[in-house]
């Protein structure tokens, strides 16, 4: 059996979904991160399979797309440390739950 | 393209990226995460794009992975405890999934089989990031170093 297009892209749809349950419960502010992480990577995971199946292009369109993907997720993540960080620094506290000064 | 590495390297990347999403402790949710980008990695050679998945490795379980760490250790006071699990985060992402799969299943078009494709070299792609997309890459370049500056200056130290 090889594998078609199809069961690539559910793999990347459970790995997206996957990625949403670590962002929407999680209360802890570096795994909300990880779960934006994951679907960043399950939407890598979906260009590079349509780069495999589509048509063949000089230059590799998907590749690029995956590869100028992964260093703007790899900037985002740095940032997003650092923002957990001072959040850390400043309320001693990294749960998301009572960051809540700005609330009405 | 092997059905057998297939099943094995999507059930341990999805086991891998599961036990990140809900392991309680943080330290093991980190490692499960390194361990799920080299699954992703996996599937990147496995579709014939080596050089993604290389860099995928190094720039995420080289790098981000012991970022997350470090962070997890500068935050320790507050990492033992568990903040809690919300179950209707759970609930979105069941119905995410399944609406995706079903959408997924019914194109018909999308049930075909690879092509046959001449050998991604690093060449080609080098040829493509020098011509192509050699403004992109100098956009990619600027934002990093913004990313850089903008990181160190989030965590100096507060003026009192």
């Amino acid at each position: 059996m090889t594998p078609t297009l199809q069961v690539f892209l559910i793999v990347s749809a459970a790995m997206f979904s996957i990625g949403l349950l670590a962002a929407l419960s999680r209360r802890h502010a570096i795994f909300i991160l990880i779960g934006i992480e994951m679907m960043l990577a399950a939407a890598n995971l979906n260009f590079i399979a349509f780069w495999r199946f589509g048509p063949q292009h000089q230059p590799p369109i998907g590749v690029m797309i995956a590869l100028f993907s992964i260093a703007i997720a790899a900037a985002e993540a740095a940032v997003g440390l650092a923002m957990v960080i001072a959040v850390y620094r400043h309320y001693h506290t990294t749960n998301v739950d009572q960051l809540d000064q700005l609330r009405g | 393209m092997n059905g057998a590495a297939f099943v094995i390297i999507a059930i341990g990347t999805l086991a891998a990226a599961l036990a990140a999403a809900t392991l309680p402790n943080l330290m093991h949710a980190a490692l499960s995460f390194a361990v799920a980008f080299v699954g992703i990695a996996a599937f990147f050679f496995l579709l014939g794009a080596e050089f993604v998945g290389l860099a995928l490795v190094f720039i995420y379980v080289g790098a981000v992975a012991v970022l997350i760490v470090f962070t997890i250790l500068l935050t320790h006071r507050d990492a033992g405890k568990d903040h809690g699990f919300n179950w209707g985060g759970a609930i979105v992402a069941l119905a995410v999934f399944g609406g995706l799969t079903w959408a997924i299943l019914k194109t018909q078009s999308l049930a075909m089989l690879a092509p046959h494709m001449a050998t991604l070299t690093v060449k080609r792609i080098g040829t493509a990031l020098m011509t192509t997309y050699v403004w992109p890459l100098q956009c990619v370049g600027l934002l990093l170093t913004a990313a850089l500056i903008g990181a160190l200056i989030l965590v100096l130290e507060e003026k009192r």
